[in-house]
């Protein structure tokens, strides 16, 4: 089996960092990484499931927080699981993720916007209904 | 500049190779080494996945728009049970961490780590499924399929969708655990394992949205 092990597959002769086979202390330090995101994120997803069932809070508050906390895991997710970092290794990776953020914050925002606005120049659902008899 | 550097430039017409394999703080972007298969991959991976995640976006959108139209019927408020949702969240949040077990499992070549971790990964995954099929057969029983409002059409294929994407997700899975097992940890499996990887913690970042908008927020308001 020693020659399908990395970097001996015709296609495959670049090793390079990150592609070597990890040892001892790198697993270790790895799986701390996903334990701080695991954690993070459980921690994220409590207070949201508390945030949202709570009278503690300030009710017309509730959304706002929710949509914090979600970014926020969104966050830790990306940087603990996806490892989408500074590094410049993602450097790329950072650019298209901006990128794919505009579009989904143009195709949220600019929905919201244009159907509220429909909805408010809408005649309203009676008034049709009587027109039509 | 070496002629290998220089042909490595040339080669880089996208300027992909930033700090690649031989990282030089001083040189410009196009001087430095090519990058590694494993970075590019990685890179038009996530390329497919952000187009996934504005496509869920567009969902996201008609979901946001439509969630007050119920046209007499039932609302989120009367249909969602929570700790179903809870339970599929913690399910979903723990198989994307043994994801990540599995894929250290492969970067060490420890058979036990990687296939004990995506056995966890995926039975964590069905266990999530199973559940919102429950809720998902539960609403349709109580006459609140996705014919019966607006705001049920949009329920369906956003939370449909995503259901759709861990269940090929599934499949996906299980495709690499035997690939691993048939040809060993070759470098090309293993950037089929790291894209694999990639889109299951998408799939995780899609279910924060889920049920922060559709869960929480129907539920709240």
């Amino acid at each position: 089996m020693s020659d399908t092990e990395i970097g001996l597959h015709p296609n495959d002769r670049d090793i390079a960092p990150g592609d070597e086979r990890a040892a001892g202390r790198e697993i270790a330090q790895s799986i701390v990484g996903y334990l701080i995101g695991l954690g993070l994120a459980m921690l994220l997803t409590a207070v949201a499931f508390f945030v949202s069932g709570t009278s503690l809070v300030w009710e017309p508050s509730i959304p706002i927080a929710l949509m914090v906390l979600a970014i926020a895991q969104m966050g830790v997710h990306l940087v603990f699981f996806l490892h989408i970092t500074t590094g410049a290794e993602s450097y790329n990776n950072v650019l298209a993720l901006a990128f794919g953020v505009l579009i989904v914050f143009l195709l949220i925002v600019g929905s919201l916007w244009i159907m509220t606005h429909l909805n408010h120049n809408m005649m309203p659902m009676e008034r049709i209904m009587q027109m039509q008899h | 500049m070496s002629i290998a550097q220089e042909t490595a430039a040339l080669d880089d017409a996208y300027r992909i190779s930033v700090g690649g394999q031989f990282y030089m703080p001083g040189a410009v972007l196009a001087e430095r080494g090519p990058a590694s298969k494993r970075v590019i991959s990685a890179y038009g991976f996530w390329i497919f996945l952000l187009s996934d995640i504005v496509m869920f976006s567009a969902f996201f959108a008609a979901y946001a728009v439509l969630s007050g139209e119920t046209a007499g019927g039932p609302s989120g408020k009367d249909l969602f049970n929570l700790t179903s949702v809870a339970l599929q969240t913690t399910f979903l949040l723990l198989s994307s961490f043994a994801c990540g077990v599995a894929s250290i499992g492969a970067r060490a070549r420890k058979d036990f780590m990687y296939y004990g971790a995506m056995t966890a990964t995926a039975l964590l995954g069905a266990a999530f499924l199973l559940l919102e099929l429950r809720d998902f057969t539960g609403m349709i029983a109580q006459g609140a399929g996705p014919g019966r409002s607006a705001f049920l059409s949009s329920f369906f294929a956003l939370v449909g969708c995503h259901g759709l994407h861990v269940t090929l997700g599934l499949l996906w899975l299980l495709t690499m655990m035997a690939q691993v097992f048939a040809k060993g940890y070759r470098a090309d499996i293993m950037r089929r394992v790291l894209c694999f990887a990639l889109f299951w913690h998408t799939l995780d970042i899609i279910w924060v949205g889920i049920f922060t908008v559709v869960y929480l927020m129907g539920v709240a308001v």
